[in-house]
């Protein structure tokens, strides 16, 4: 670690005497254009162990030495990701904004225009209503996303908040929990949201949601608890615990830190499930009701035509294929940058 | 608790502490494990005290209690299945250990001591720390968490500890996170967090254990250091005898959970009193005495869930008679702090 080891500014000596410390970090993670970067990489560590003045770049380098540093670093390497997360981009900013990319209202329907095949005034063609079918594809984006970010949010809230205290404390409150938990897993989500959602008159966004929620949380609470279960057993546990830290002080900082990996991917994935949930209670209809916009709602309807105006089955049937693959690829990049194992 | 000075304050918990009191005063320990096949028991009456600037070493094999009476002492245990059954656990008077909710056993009671009064060093460091918080930050959480130090402060606290600990430049190293480290700086982080609250008794479980041999004396050496420097009472927990041999001041000698033999450090080793020290020393390798082979304890260590009846130790003893399979001796004086558990000490003794 002398002043000697200084590696030349052009980067053209950084494996030699790199520190074996970073030395895998350098040679397999990072990045593209392995000659000029690595050696950019070098050269900023030899300065870091060097000089006690650190600069901003080099103390973002420390930082990324995480799990979740690694994990960013693999990510940004995958094709997988970078598909599925463009993807998603688009498709959570068509949610956000569908007025911005729809080439007409929705809901302007007009009957003389009724069934018009796919021609550059209708990009997709028209409805039996008449209306731009485009359109109301890009709106029924906005459906699909809000109900499978909800549902998956709360679900992960009550699955970290229900898995944790469960894993860590056991006893008498697991067994409960648990006991609960197979019960609930007993219930199909397709054949339990239609008893429920048959019982209510008007359902919406909230409603359809909630019911997902309510029959949903089953599987994440027990692989929160699993996860939760293979990290108490850590050392580190048992010092925090020594250390005087709190129960509630252990989960949160000590445990749920080093749990949650598996659990968001477990999320992403659970997205493109809930996604496909909604469209097929919608299809089934029992989910959203007209007039509200919503791919199973479309591809229910178009059932009827298969034969006559295929397209509209297939443009909703399209996104909404994509839109549960896109997630369902996120979790798998997702998995294989978190689970070490995989690397 | 926010005193920086813990030696001054003069209750804990709201309980006052007896002065006269030795630090640490451990009496009749008894842990069982309650498993679906029975009842392990590993600490059988173990007894032991430990007194300002003393080095009390705890010597045994895996499986003979050892770390699980350090855990039932921080109050640590995992419970179930672990339960603590008797005994009686002092921190400077103050008894720590009270009628828990199941029959018959005690609970921890003062949770206060941990790691303000009694602090743990733990055996391998890169487990002992979490993987997704910078060292900093979680030496920091001492600070944090029992002083209510900002972040920043906490931070500089860290950065005051990591040199105490001798981690070169502190500084830089306090954003870098466990695996960055190798084995002797893991440790180094390790006792700076147990010392920053400057506790009166540090618990050490096999703190070099993992460690190779050079980097297992400075740590030694250190934790010798900070033990000069602040007065607090150590317990080593090891089964590295030459350790005990550089540090310890007194020795226990552990067996199937229970006391084989203690007394001072000259007392273990040049005039061991029970056939189990005896076999221990014979199995390390001296330089200066120059045997054909290592004498290997035969045998292995006892289920502790079928403690052999009488002495623990009969069925692998050399000087076992019938009398050993029926009588559990008790711990008997030799001279002073010396004492044996073995109805004949007198001839282990001769023999040296």
């Amino acid at each position: 670690m002398s002043d000697s080891q200084d590696t030349p500014p052009d980067g053209t000596d950084p494996s030699g005497d790199e520190p074996t410390l970073y030395a895998d970090t350098v040679g397999e993670r990072l990045p593209v254009d392995p000659v000029v970067t690595a050696g950019d990489e070098g050269n900023q560590r030899e300065r870091f162990r060097e000089s006690p003045g650190l600069d901003v770049e080099v103390e973002d380098l420390t930082r990324t030495a995480s799990l979740w540093g690694d994990a960013w670093r693999q990510l940004r390497r995958r094709p997988v990701f970078i598909i599925s997360a463009i993807m998603i981009a688009i498709l959570v900013l068509i949610s956000l904004f569908p007025g911005f990319f729809a080439t007409h209202d929705p809901r302007e329907c007009n009957l003389i225009n009724s069934l018009i095949p796919p021609s550059s005034e209708h990009w997709f063609g028209t409805d039996l209503q008449g209306c731009d079918y485009y359109s109301r594809t890009l709106y029924g984006t906005r459906v699909s996303i809000s109900i499978g970010i909800i549902v998956v949010f709360f679900v992960t809230i009550i699955a970290t908040i229900g898995g944790s205290i469960s894993g860590y404390f056991g006893g008498a409150i697991d067994a409960v929990i648990g006991r609960i938990t197979d019960i609930w897993f007993v219930i199909p989500t397709i054949l339990g949201g239609i008893v429920i959602l048959s019982l209510v008159r008007s359902r919406g966004i909230i409603t359809v949601s909630l019911v997902l929620i309510v029959l949903g949380w089953a599987t994440l609470l027990r692989l929160v608890r699993s996860s939760v279960l293979a990290v108490k057993a850590n050392d580190y546990v048992d010092a925090a615990r020594a250390m005087g830290a709190s129960n509630t002080r252990i989960i949160i900082r000590h445990i749920l830190p080093n749990a949650i990996a598996p659990v968001i991917i477990v999320a992403a994935i659970y997205v493109g499930v809930v996604i496909a949930a909604e469209a097929a209670l919608s299809f089934l209809g029992v989910g959203l009701q007209l007039p509200a916009i919503s791919w199973g709602l479309m591809i229910s309807t178009a059932q009827q035509r298969i034969i006559t105006a295929p397209y509209l089955l297939v443009f909703p049937g399209a996104f909404l294929s994509v839109t549960v693959f896109s997630f369902i690829l996120m979790g798998d990049a997702l998995r294989d940058a978190l689970d070490p194992k995989l690397r | 608790m926010s005193s920086t000075n813990n030696t001054q304050a003069s209750a804990v918990g709201g309980i006052p502490i007896d002065p006269e009191a030795p630090l640490l005063e451990v009496e009749d320990l008894h842990v069982e494990f309650r498993i679906e096949d029975g009842t392990v028991r590993a600490v059988n009456g173990l007894s032991y005290v430990v007194g300002r600037g003393e080095t009390l070493a705890i010597l045994g094999e895996s499986g003979s209690g050892k770390s699980v009476s350090a855990q039932a002492v921080m109050g640590i245990l995992d419970t179930p299945p672990g339960f603590v059954t008797g005994g009686s656990v002092k921190f400077r008077g103050i008894e720590l250990l009270a009628p828990g909710k199941k029959k018959g056993t005690l609970d921890h009671v003062v949770p206060e001591v941990r790691g303000t009064r009694i602090a743990m060093v733990f055996q391998d460091a890169l487990t002992a720390l979490n993987p997704v918080f910078t060292v900093g930050w979680q030496i920091g959480e001492m600070f944090r968490v029992h002083q209510g130090l900002s972040r920043k402060e906490a931070k500089e606290r860290a950065i005051e500890m990591m040199d105490r600990v001798k981690i070169p430049s502190a500084r830089e190293r306090v954003n870098s996170y466990p695996h960055e480290f190798s084995g002797g700086m893991r440790q180094r982080v390790m006792i700076a967090m147990a010392l920053s609250l400057d506790p009166d008794v540090i618990i050490a479980d096999e703190p070099t254990t993992a460690l190779d041999v050079t980097v297992q004396s400075q740590i030694m050496d250190l934790l010798g250091e900070l033990q000069k420097e602040t007065g607090m009472g150590l317990v080593l927990i090891t089964h590295d005898l030459a350790v005990v041999a550089e540090v310890a001041d007194r020795v226990v000698v552990m067996y199937a959970g229970q006391r084989m033999e203690k007394g001072e450090i000259g007392d273990i080793f040049h005039r061991p009193a029970h056939p189990y020290t005896l076999g221990l020393m014979d199995s390390i390798a001296r330089p200066d005495v120059h045997l054909e082979r290592l004498k290997p304890i035969p045998g292995s260590p006892p289920d502790l869930l079928n403690i052999p009846s009488g002495c623990p130790f009969h069925p692998r003893c050399s000087y076992a008679r019938e009398r050993c399979a029926i009588d559990s001796p008790e711990l008997e004086t030799i001279a002073g702090q010396h004492a044996s558990s073995c109805f004949y000490w007198r001839e282990v003794q001769v023999e040296l």
